[in-house]
């Protein structure tokens, strides 16, 4: 089982993210979950969703607490949470930042794998906005193969986002092939 | 004979404990709780049926004539015909013993 | 095997009631229960739910327009949470006591305070004696699938009961997670039209909801007591077919790796999915561990309880509940008085956990099996603990 958390702010999607890979998992064949970290809606306050995807029946329903991927969606969260709290030793940080993965390391003093990529800059070009949830799909799917494969989140982007699809799907299938991936 | 209503076991009432007969009421003597009788000096009455729309019991009915009586068996005494009749030909007369 | 879909829940619950093909809708939004009406209001406006969806101002009236919709002999559908719950209490007793077969979710809640949107099990408890048939799903599926059976367990003549389908607040209500769908064919062979025993009709006019004097009054509530025991048959034989339709089993009484067992986890809601994984690690250390699960909890399954006692010397018993100054929690207070008069009747220990949102994650399930192991053990005369407070 691959237990997935997505560190975000409110408003900016972290939910939404959570719930493809989820669904996206799912029309795979596998078993999955997506949840909020239940709460009232409170926009632009650092905010987390979790994601559990399996080969087999999931039973765990309590909050994802020793994640094996962390997500950032949005880099300026960076100073103000702990996002490697809990993150296995094995596990994979996949980071929204103009930084290097040498420059994040440096700043931060990650120590796991590490993916990086400039999403809201991409969010930015295709979408015209900084939202970066759909971009910070593909960055995770490159950045842990055994996730679901890339094309599988094409079919719950185009059920969730109707005309925008397109854009964001592209935006995704950016973020795929420009991620930079540090595996320790 | 059937068994009245505070008779029957528990599985023997309606679904609900509803009442499922209409108008059921009327199988009980009220008239007897009554101290006060109507009458009406039928001279007076001008057949405007205002005594029949407001008895709360239901218990004066439309004679032949165009005027109404009552029916003794339910009225309960009330007085609200009496109180509410328009020429004043409804009058309450005390029950003898 | 039909293909599985992500979904969330609440949205698998409201086509669950879809499939059903409810008369009438009446509810009042509330948090953790919104996305189930909101759904469905849209399902009805955008003309897929042949339904009346009626709006109201509180929960009181919800309830109310359920028991005159029911009662006019519509298939009514509502559903709620927490203060929701509380605010119809009030009608919640008349429901039962006229007979009227409505079927409500209640995403469970925790009632205020602190103000609390979060999940456990204080909302039922408060209305566990209203006569309502209640029953507790662990995932979704379930969810989806007691929904439909919940319409032919509450319309059988032999019923005609309301029942609340209980599933955890957040913890389900917002999951997204795999669901196995039925198609409408199949439902409506499982679950045929509504046919009222008695519905208002001018033609054949009836009172309902009238005065019980004392001559009679003992006699109603025999009447409904008897009949909320004698639902426990239906429900059990609701559940067979459905299982012999759709090959998913359900059961009044689950239980998991029980056999063997001397100590029992005993759980209700969707914490028993995680309860099973904690008993899978305890069994991997050899421990003689398993668990049981309420499903019914109304009428309170004491038979089907007590069948799985042989053997077991500890029970331990997770309630998501208090009740203030009582002799346990609300399920192990149940537990206790039904295992009493049985031979060699297990330890009972009663632990509060999960209140207002808390996990109870593996560990605390491994610590808690531990715990009422030495109490009994000890013989430890307590009434109940509430477990991971900080002192």
């Amino acid at each position: 089982m691959i237990e997935v958390r997505v560190h975000g702010r409110g408003g900016q999607g972290g939910v939404t993210s959570a719930e493809m890979l989820a669904i996206a998992a799912i029309n795979e064949g596998k078993f999955a979950q997506a949840f909020p970290s239940f709460g009232p809606e409170r926009r632009g306050a650092p905010v987390i969703a979790f994601a559990r995807v399996s080969e087999e029946k999931i039973r765990n329903r309590t909050k994802v607490y020793t994640p094996d991927v962390v997500i950032v969606l949005d880099p300026s969260v960076l100073s103000i949470v702990n996002v490697e709290e809990g993150l296995k030793s094995d596990g994979m940080l996949v980071i929204n930042s103009a930084k290097s993965v040498a420059e994040l390391r440096n700043e931060y003093g990650f120590k796991t794998s590490l993916a990086q990529v400039d999403a809201t800059h991409i969010a930015m070009e295709e979408l015209g906005l900084p939202i970066t949830n759909t971009t910070m799909l593909g960055a995770t799917v490159k950045a842990v193969q055994s996730l679901i494969p890339v094309e599988s989140l094409v079919a719950p982007l185009e059920a969730r986002f109707g005309r925008i699809a397109a854009r964001n799907i592209k935006a995704m299938q950016r973020a795929y092939d420009e991620t930079e991936i540090d595996i320790i | 004979m059937t068994k009245k209503f505070n008779e029957k076991a528990w599985h023997e009432y309606d679904l609900g404990f509803m009442v499922s007969k209409p108008g059921c009421a009327a199988e009980y003597r009220t008239g007897d709780w009554r101290s006060q009788r109507p009458q009406t000096n039928k001279d007076k009455c001008i057949k405007c049926g205002v005594c029949y729309l407001v008895c709360p019991e239901g218990a004066i009915v439309l004679a032949a004539d165009g005027t109404y009586d009552f029916d003794l068996e339910h009225c309960k005494g009330c007085g609200i015909c009496a109180t509410e009749c328009w020429t004043g030909c409804i009058s309450m007369a005390e029950e003898g013993e | 095997m039909a293909k599985r879909v992500g979904i969330e829940v609440s949205l698998a619950i409201s086509e669950a009631v879809k499939l059903a093909n409810v008369d009438a809708i009446a509810a009042y939004p509330i948090t953790p229960q919104t996305h189930i009406v909101e759904h469905l209001s849209e399902l009805v406006a955008d003309g897929e739910l042949d339904a009346a969806f009626i709006p109201v101002e509180s929960e009181h009236s919800a309830m109310s327009v359920c028991a005159g919709t029911s009662a006019a002999g519509a298939r009514t559908y509502t559903a709620t949470s927490s203060q929701g719950l509380a605010l119809m209490n009030e009608i919640l007793y008349i429901i039962p006591a006229l007979r009227l077969p409505v079927v409500m979710t209640i995403a469970n809640r925790a009632i205020s305070g602190p103000i609390s949107i979060w999940n456990d099990h204080s909302d039922i408890m408060g209305v566990r004696d209203t006569g309502w048939i209640a029953v507790f799903a662990e995932n979704g599926q379930e969810a989806f699938d007691l929904s439909l059976m919940a319409f032919k367990i509450a319309e059988d003549h032999r019923v005609l009961l309301p029942i609340s389908v209980n599933i955890d607040g957040f913890t389900l209500s917002h999951v997204i997670e795999p669901h196995e769908f039925l198609g409408q064919e199949e439902v409506d062979k499982f679950l045929p039209e509504y046919k009222p025993a008695v519905q208002l009709n001018p033609d054949a006019p009836v009172s309902m909801g009238t005065v019980g004097i004392p001559e009679i009054f003992t006699e109603a509530k025999k009447c409904q007591d008897e009949v909320l025991k004698g639902s426990e048959a239906v429900v059990k034989e609701v559940f067979a077919e459905f299982g012999e339709m759709f090959g998913r089993e359900y059961k009044v009484v689950e239980t998991y790796r029980s056999e063997g067992a001397e100590t029992l986890l005993m759980t209700m809601g969707s914490v028993s999915e995680t309860a099973m994984e904690a008993i899978d690690k305890m069994r991997d250390e050899g421990k003689a561990v398993g668990l049981i699960r309420l499903r019914l909890w109304r009428p309170f399954p004491v038979e089907a309880l007590r069948a799985e006692m042989v053997g077991v010397k500890t029970l331990a018993v997770i309630d998501r509940a208090v009740s203030f100054g009582g002799t346990g929690g609300p399920v192990a207070s149940e537990v206790r008085s039904a295992l009493y008069s049985i031979d060699q009747a297990p330890y009972v220990a009663s632990f509060i956990a999960g209140l207002g949102g808390r996990d109870i994650t593996i560990d605390d399930f491994i610590m808690v099996v531990g715990q009422a192991e030495r109490m009994a053990a000890e013989k430890e005369i307590h009434q109940y603990k509430m477990i991971g407070v900080r002192e």
